[in-house]
């Protein structure tokens, strides 16, 4: 080991050895070099710096990727982040916990349609936080409803669904109350005065999602005009796909979206939701803006047998989730890294697209891509390392490790 | 001259690698500096095709240097004269070069001693030759107007110093400055062609190098195979005793 001369810190550095690291869209045969929870460019540390590593980490040719964003997930491991309960954080810190393993870093808790009181006593109690080893970070809430389309709800409880054509951004206002927190909405543009309640959203910060929706081709361009970002769960509750009007499926190759701007799609890529060959037309015709989601619900990672979503009960049936007694669709118990190795395999993708389907794009749908997602430099040091086969082997935040397989080490 | 013919680029490649590592160890113990030879000015030092990027990604990160050890020009120093002259000063210090490593260009220039660089010159500003800057613009996207016009260059003196001197040429393109820097005469046009001069050359080149030169030249040399073969094998490693080490390697002397 060397001695650095290190004039710009003290803290030590951590050098990712025999390895292959996902940068510039592609797997380099380099090494990563982590300093105080950042990636280091190790060119700048040599000349400028004269410094070199502390610690030097053999990763036993592992592949290291970003590590993964989940951007719809409602809950897991038998919590539901829709329930009123007291103790909402609790609930919010196992799953974090739980999902390092699954090779999430950061995610967004989502929360379905319910009553105004839920959104009261919920909301205020989740916060923006760094992730760790106490789980992965959290980014912000996800509001997946009441605004959306009563023909689409699927698995949402139509008797809390809600509209604001009386009092567009005011309407929600009330029915949110605290917007701190939230990250994404996901609403129906058809909906009277949905332009004013997307401008607004926009202005603040808040990333804009289509779903649930009957909404047309020329509404949903409509939307993005006015600062829609995203669709949730693609080809899920919206009309299918018609030559004629191909709906909010026709954004994907739409040329009304305004320049510099992309728009994104979520797919959920468990096998179930959509059919495979579903998923090659919507990844070849817009591969950038594909970005996996889970979708996962409070039976995630529990034995299969009825559990809670929001007002709702699911049965779980191995990969199947149902509202019970009905065969409508609602959530999976898809884990993040279970749908990027599917995804994987169903499109024959390479292993770069599929792992920036994970990590790059919510990235850059969520405007942090400086922060997360990739491994540039001086970003967040949140990554994976995995096997040939994508499978996690161990997860790291802020560049310390806070999950690995029993029988891994380095 | 010892000229060293091998089949391919491969082949030299590994010979010269070979060669540097039986020197290097043959050194030891005793401090051992690196000094690069020549940098182009203008580009900032992150600059992909600077040279500082170059070292960095084909041979500092691959090898556990310490910093302290390399010595690049910095093309970016207030006074370019003064950083040439610090230059020649550390070389000094260091002890002076033992073994110089050095490609050569299509018109016979060693580092930037373009032609009609002084054969006595030392680590200086010097002008590129257009030949230089059209070879160079393919790591500007062929635009003519990013390639730098000036680069920092240790001289053909500072070169001449160097108790060892040796040259890889590889490539048909390169044959005729060969042909130049060990057939024709001394000559400041082909500035390679200075080390006739020095008492320790070795030129290590792949067949297609070789194409410009007299039959006589190539199957002399070639002859000469096996008696300079023995300067590779054995190849040296650090974990034999000094004694071993500090064995001659020169079976016989040019």
């Amino acid at each position: 080991m060397m001695p650095s001369n290190k004039s710009v810190s003290d803290a030590p550095i951590f050098q990712f050895t025999n390895c292959r690291i996902l940068r510039n869209h592609q797997l380099q045969r380099e090494d990563l070099w982590v300093r105080e929870g950042k990636i280091l460019n190790p060119e700048k540390l040599f000349f400028d710096e004269k410094g070199s590593a502390d610690i030097q980490l053999d990763c036993k040719d592992s592949i290291i990727a970003p590590g993964f964003i989940d951007v719809q997930i409602n809950g897991g491991f038998g919590v539901d982040f829709s329930l009123a309960v007291d103790d909402v954080q609790s609930g919010i810190s196992l799953v974090s916990q739980k999902i390092l393993s699954h090779g999430v870093t950061s995610f967004c808790p989502t929360l379905v349609t319910s009553p105004p009181s839920v959104y009261h006593k919920v909301l205020p109690q989740i916060s923006v936080r760094n992730g760790g080893p106490h789980g992965a970070g959290i980014l912000g809430a996800h509001l997946e409803g009441p605004f959306i389309s009563k023909e689409k709800k699927g698995a949402h409880p139509e008797h809390y669904l809600s509209t604001f054509e009386s009092g567009a951004f005011q309407d929600l206002l009330a029915t949110y109350r605290h917007l701190d927190c939230v990250r994404i909405v996901t609403l129906a543009p058809e909906m009277k005065r949905s332009s004013e309640v997307i401008q607004e959203l926009t202005r603040r910060g808040i990333c804009v999602s289509l779903g649930h929706s009957v909404a047309n081709l020329s509404q949903a361009e409509e939307a993005v005009r006015h600062g829609a970002t995203f669709i949730t769960h693609l080809f899920n509750a919206m009309l299918p796909f018609h030559h004629r009007d191909p709906g909010i499926v026709g954004l994907l190759t739409s040329d009304q979206i305004p320049a510099r701007r992309r728009v994104f799609y979520g797919m959920i890529s468990d096998g179930i939701h959509t059919n495979p060959a579903a998923l090659r037309i919507a990844h070849r015709a817009h591969p950038k803006g594909l970005v996996l989601v889970t979708d996962a619900i409070a039976g995630m990672g529990l034995a299969p047998g009825r559990h809670t979503l929001g007002q709702q009960v699911i049965e779980v049936d191995g990969l199947n989730t149902y509202i019970a007694g009905t065969k409508t669709l609602s959530g999976s118990v898809a884990t993040m890294d279970s749908c990027v190795r599917h995804f994987l395999e169903a499109t024959g993708c390479t292993v770069e697209t599929a792992l920036e389907a994970a990590s790059l794009h919510p990235a850059q749908l969520l405007g942090i891509e400086h922060r997360k997602g990739t491994l540039n430099y001086d970003n967040d040091a949140d990554f994976l390392l995995l096997d040939n086969s994508l499978r996690v082997r161990a997860t790291y935040i802020a560049g310390e490790q806070v999950w690995s397989q029993d029988t891994f080490t380095i | 001259m010892k000229l060293i013919i091998l089949e391919n680029y491969a082949q030299a490649s590994e010979w010269a690698a070979k060669y540097i590592r039986n020197r290097i160890i043959q050194f030891n113990p005793g401090p051992y500096k690196y000094f690069t030879l020549g940098l182009p000015t203008g580009l900032p030092r992150d600059h992909l095709e600077s040279y500082h990027s170059f070292m960095w990604n084909n041979f500092f990160k691959h090898i556990d240097i310490s910093p302290e050890n390399t010595h690049i020009l910095d093309g970016n120093a207030t006074d370019l004269q003064a950083e040439c002259d610090a230059f020649e000063g550390k070389i000094k210090a260091a002890g002076g070069i033992e073994l110089f490593v050095g490609g050569i260009g299509p018109d016979g220039h060693i580092a930037f001693n373009e032609p009609g660089s002084s054969l006595v010159s030392r680590t200086r500003v010097k002008t590129l030759a257009m030949d230089t800057i059209l070879a160079n613009a393919r790591f500007f996207d062929g635009d003519l107007s990013k390639v730098p016009t000036m680069a920092l260059t240790v001289g053909v003196g500072t070169v001449m110093d160097a108790r060892e001197v040796m040259i890889l040429i590889t490539g048909a393109h390169k044959a005729f400055a060969l042909y130049k820097a060990i057939e024709e005469g001394v000559n400041h046009m082909w500035t390679v062609s200075a080390f006739q001069q020095h008492p320790s050359t070795v030129f290590v080149c792949d067949e297609d190098a070789t194409l410009e030169l007299k039959v006589k030249t190539v199957k002399y040399f070639k002859g000469l195979m096996l008696v300079h073969n023995k300067l590779v094998e054995p190849l040296y490693s650090m974990k034999e005793t000094g004694a071993e080490r500090r064995q001659s390697k020169k079976p016989y002397s040019d």
